[in-house]
């Protein structure tokens, strides 16, 4: 131990590729597992939700408009970045949701690995979920998966950063952009979290990270008509039936919370992915 | 000039198809009376009451959820997929063997004309059938996982404007994957899918595995609420398809939605026009206009507006628009008075927001319902014409000068069902085409169909897809498509 | 033949083009420019425009409808005879089945025109004089045009010196392939000058022409250098006449008198051997450039076989029932 008085970080949202405060200037204390405070974390508003919404549809066009190699250079880059600050993870990890280290570094190293993984989906996702259709006329059809939109996830409330990382990479590894709602009680990894994005070549708007109150929150997503879709991991429970009716009103597509939350660390399949995609299918005569 | 080629009536045969005056309810294998109400669907053509069918109950919901349910589990679900299969090729073939019928049929109940019934809605309706027999067997191949499984009894809700051929796009695919139907038709055509009970009859089709339900929004309603059914699938308007995801908030059910639209077909000034003519014309009055995918904004580069509109207008003049069973109408009866007053409302709207209303001349019937092809120019995208569904022959024409606008303009809805582009330079129908947000864009084409071929919105036109592998994945439980 | 239509009647809007006159010569003054016009003209989708034509092929012409039409398509029809075995006897009895196409019913219309090689024109002359049926020849070293310039010319005069009121020449389809447009142009020219007074119909030869696209820069082409009418085929290249190049021809003529105010026939030749596919192009002609073409004077019918199956519907739509060959006379 030396005696050097640490310098502490302030915690902030990630939006539109910058670090505000709430625009509300609220705050909320973060505890550790134990009780014992943390931070400061900025407690999101309506509004910040509202500015994340524009931000992440101004990044829409050029976030799916990338090449899949493209992108997934982007979220593989993630990884790289994650591993570096793999230290800090560590210690946010265990402190947020009181693992031992060991258990905390397999947590980091779990969600370090799964940014590999969706950054490997991006260009097969055309290969294995398109086609070429072979109708019955002088036409050539095919059909590409393409991103839904602007997504807003309500991130799992208990794993802190594997289960942030398994609802927000899939999101992006199909070229949507995201709006999320962070863990409220554990939100510090989200936060560092932030910061690596900021430093890893994803583009400023294509994630925002709000910290704060999913069930506060969540009610303006699901009733935002320019959030094309919802993942409602983290909604409380009590209120999943309600954000998923308020989505009704502009159609959009829900990912259902599941009953508990899941163990993050299974191989999750297409399942992240399919329901934030959309099908396009293109037609042409052909002739001479 | 008076022209010397004026084409004789040629009227199809009504004498094939033979509609009872009443009709019950198909449960569990047997025409049974419900225990509601009836309604008289008409002929919108001429206003004759066709039949009386009735009115499905939440009792008569429970019922046929029942027997979708103990067919489901005692004879569909275990039975050998290659079966399953075989039941549908049946089926196939008898829509085949019938197919006069049920064109004249469509026709008669819907009111379009018996040369789309007859060429294109029965054929169709087959080929759907014919196309997923043959997943029955293979769904194991079809990249959703390795054992896929169906969710159960299907609750379907259809709508008024391909009777049959939107029962074959929700019935086959269910059937095909392993679950059982409880069908309910649109109030004013119910009789092609009451013939269809017909043809599970004579396909020997185990009892309960198909069950139609008449009946209007209430019966709707009670089959999407119905309790025992697993998956919900709904074609229609986007205020329906609104509340019905409300219904189904918080519950088990998957929903699949197939909702409105506002397509716009986009015309390049190289386009090949007189084929791009042609596309406007099938993509706007096709089916009187009521398709959801219709090609309802034309989007013309302004260099080409007027020589683009000329055409057009001298093509709608050939436009031959009356009697249904006419195999040389073009363009039948609006389907219901209902539908010919909301045309009406959004034609004025549109006259009084300063769009000028063209129409050629068309004699119209005395009975019935009738509205004439109808060409708004000098549309602005703030007009209620370029951003609301008419579901009419209406179409309304913006202009554009670079793609970067044509794509704007045509991404400027909260619809995504379709568009269309029409230009001979390949590398322009990629790009835009990649730009659009919508499911399905047809290049120098427009209103293609085909079981292989994935149909659905994006946006506020639905989710889900009908048709190809992607569209088993709506019938599959987890599947991802 | 020259038809000048009032302006009133021009489609408004139509394609910026060159007036008469003036601006076509431009558009021929060079190979270059005769070339970016033709390239200029709009595309055809192939897939388009086949299904539009398959879509009017369904069209249920009935009763009097029909009626009409197969009279019509009978007063239509360039009656063919284009073999090396043709001999003054049977062009002799063609003319005579011209005139009264069925022996067993005067009011059968006559057909518009024989049409033979230019050697024989002289025969179909005298034995259709005072009919007003025309004598059609085919000329310009029909069908395949591979002769020198001077041998077409000479062709085309003797055709017309013998008495041939209308010439069919064929077009250089290899000039034309390889992108010698003006080559083509001066050559129509040439023996529209050489026909004098006889109607020219440029035949195209579509099916080695093979695309749609060409079909289109090959009519404006003829348009252009004075054609009074496209003809698809020389009947012995297949395909031959098909719906949809009629149809892309059709929309040409249409296009042209837009643009010039000068109304240029369509004749369709080679494998239409039926009334239905007679009826079809009947169809096809109301429905894409309306009445104004709806006569011989702008649509024929090259054909041979198609008169006797047009003779036998007339007769069940008269006598209420079917007939059969030998109702009709053997050409």
């Amino acid at each position: 131990m030396t005696d050097r008085l640490a310098v502490r970080k302030t915690s902030k949202l990630y939006l539109g590729g910058a670090f505000p405060r709430s625009e509300s200037g609220r705050t909320y204390a973060v505890t550790d597992a134990r009780g014992a405070f943390l931070a400061n974390a900025a407690w999101a508003s309506r509004k910040d939700a509202r500015d994340a919404v524009v931000a992440a549809r101004g990044a829409f066009a050029k976030w799916s408009g990338a090449t899949a190699y493209n992108r997934g250079q982007v979220l593989y880059r993630v990884a790289e970045v994650m591993e570096g600050r793999q230290a800090q993870f560590c210690e946010e990890v265990a402190a947020g949701e009181g693992l031992s280290a060991g258990r905390a570094r397999a947590v980091v190293d779990a969600a370090v690995d799964r940014w590999v993984w969706y950054a490997g989906w991006t260009d097969k996702l055309a290969s294995v979920l398109g086609s070429a259709n072979p109708v019955a006329g002088p036409f050539f059809d095919f059909s590409t998966p393409e991103p839904t939109g602007v997504v807003a996830v309500l991130a799992p409330q208990r794993s802190s950063l594997l289960g942030l990382v398994s609802v927000l990479a899939p999101v992006l590894a199909g070229g949507n952009t995201a709006v999320v709602v962070t863990s409220r009680d554990r939100p510090l990894p989200a936060v560092t979290l932030g910061e690596v994005l900021a430093t890893s070549d994803v583009p400023g708007g294509v994630v925002n990270l709000l910290t704060g109150d999913a069930g506060e929150i969540g009610p303006w997503l699901a009733e935002h008509d320019d959030v094309d879709a919802i993942d409602l991991t983290g909604a409380p429970p009590a209120q999943a039936m309600e954000l998923e009716r308020l989505a009704a009103g502009s159609i959009k597509r829900v990912l259902r919370p599941p009953a508990e939350e899941p163990d993050w660390s299974a191989d999750p399949g297409l399942s992240r992915m399919t329901p934030f995609l959309e099908t396009k299918t293109v037609w042409h005569p052909i002739g001479l | 000039m008076a022209n010397p080629f004026e084409y004789a009536p040629a009227p199809e045969s009504r004498s094939i198809v033979d509609v009872a005056p009443s009709y019950g309810l198909f449960v569990d294998g047997e025409f049974v009376d419900g225990s509601g109400e009836t309604l008289k669907t008409v002929n919108p053509a001429t206003e004759e009451v066709l039949s009386e069918v009735a009115v499905g109950t939440e009792a008569d919901v429970d019922r046929a959820v029942r027997a979708a349910r103990r067919a489901y589990t005692r004879v569909w679900g275990p039975m050998r997929p290659a079966d399953r299969g075989k039941y549908l090729f049946r089926i196939a073939r008898i829509l085949q063997e019938r197919a006069r019928e049920f064109a004249v049929l469509e026709s008669l109940d819907n009111g379009k004309p018996i040369r789309e019934s007859r060429d294109v809605d029965v054929p169709l309706a087959a080929a759907h059938f014919f196309h997923h027999a043959g997943w029955a067997d293979k769904l194991a191949y079809a990249g959703l996982g390795p054992d896929p499984r169906p969710h159960g009894v299907a609750g379907q809700v259809i709508p008024w404007n391909f009777p049959l051929l939107m029962l074959a796009w929700k019935v086959a695919p269910a059937l095909a994957t392993g679950n059982t139907v409880v069908l309910k038709p649109a109030e004013t055509t119910p009789l092609t899918a009451l013939l269809f009970a017909q043809v599970c009859q004579q396909a020997d089709l185990p009892p309960g595995v198909v069950n139609v339900v008449t009946g209007a929004g209430e019966t709707g309603r009670a089959v999407v609420e119905h309790a025992d059914v697993d998956k919900v699938a709904f074609t229609g308007s986007t205020e329906v398809g609104r509340s019905i995801a409300r219904a189904v908030a918080g519950t088990r059910k998957v929903l699949t939605l197939e909702l409105g639209g506002k397509a716009a077909n986009i015309v390049f000034d190289d386009a090949p026009v007189d084929q791009a003519v042609e596309g406007i014309v099938r993509g706007i009055f096709f089916n009187q206009g009521h398709v959801c995918c219709a090609g309802s904004r034309l989007l013309v580069q302004e260099s080409v507006h007027d020589e683009v509109i000329a055409s057009l207008q001298r093509r709608i003049g050939t436009l031959r628009v009356g009697d249904p069973l006419d195999k040389n109408t073009d363009i039948g009866a609006i389907n219901s008075h209902q539908q010919l007053e909301r045309i009406r409302e959004l034609v004025g709207i549109g006259e009084a927001e300063g769009a000028q209303r063209w129409q050629p001349a068309c004699d119209l019937p005395d009975r019935g319902y009738w509205f004439p092809p109808t060409v708004f120019t000098d549309v602005s995208p703030a007009h209620r014409i370029a951003r609301d569904e008419v579901f009419g022959p209406v179409l309304s024409v913006l202009t554009f000068r670079t793609p970067d606008e044509a794509v704007a303009k045509a991404n400027n809805t909260t619809y995504g069902l379709s568009a269309g582009v029409w230009t001979e330079k390949g590398s322009r129908i990629l790009a835009i085409a990649d730009r659009l947000r919508a499911g399905v864009v047809w290049a120098n084409t427009f209103n293609q169909f085909d079981p292989t071929s994935p149909f659905g919105g994006y946006k506020q036109s639905g989710y889900g897809r009908e048709g190809g592998r992607q569209g088993l994945a709506a019938y599959l439980k987890g599947a991802s498509h | 033949m020259t038809h000048v239509l009032d302006p009133g009647t021009l489609a408004a809007g139509t394609r910026p083009g060159p007036g008469p006159g003036t601006a076509f010569d431009d558009v021929t003054r060079s190979d270059a420019a005769l070339r970016a016009f033709l390239h200029g003209l709009p595309g055809v989708d192939q897939v388009g425009a086949e299904q539009r034509a398959a879509t009017l092929g369904t069209r249920s012409i009935k009763t009097t409808a029909k009626a009409w039409a197969i009279d019509t398509a009978i007063s239509m029809v360039d009656l063919t005879t284009l073999e090396g075995a043709d001999t003054p006897g049977r062009v002799r009895s063609l003319a005579a089945k011209a005139r009264r196409p069925d022996p067993a019913d005067p009011t059968a219309p006559a057909v518009a025109a024989v049409c033979v090689y230019g050697d024989l024109a002289g025969v179909a002359r005298e034995a259709l004089a005072g009919t007003g049926i025309r004598v059609a020849a085919v000329a310009t070293a029909f069908p395949s045009g591979r002769a020198s310039r001077e041998v077409k010319l000479a062709d085309v005069r003797d055709a017309v010196g013998n008495g041939a009121d209308e010439i069919d020449m064929v077009i250089d389809r290899g000039a034309f392939l390889s992108g010698r447009y003006l080559e083509v142009f001066e050559e129509i020219v040439a023996v529209k000058e050489a026909c004098g007074g006889a109607h020219l119909k440029v035949i195209l030869e579509t099916g080695e022409l093979v695309t749609y696209d060409n079909a289109r820069r090959a009519s404006w082409l003829a348009m252009l250098a004075g054609a009074d009418f496209v003809k698809t085929s020389t009947g012995k290249i297949s395909p031959a006449a098909t719906l949809p190049v009629c149809l892309v021809m059709l929309e040409a003529v249409r296009d042209f008198r837009a643009a010039t105010g000068r109304q240029v026939g369509v004749k369709p030749a080679g494998g239409i051997r039926t009334t239905k596919d007679a009826v079809k192009h009947l169809v096809l002609v109301n429905e894409t450039v309306g009445a104004d073409w709806l006569s011989p004077d702008w649509f024929r019918l090259g054909a041979s076989s198609l008169l006797n199956d047009l003779l036998l519907q007339r007769q069940k739509l008269r006598t209420g029932h079917y007939s059969g060959p030998d109702h009709v006379s053997v050409d």
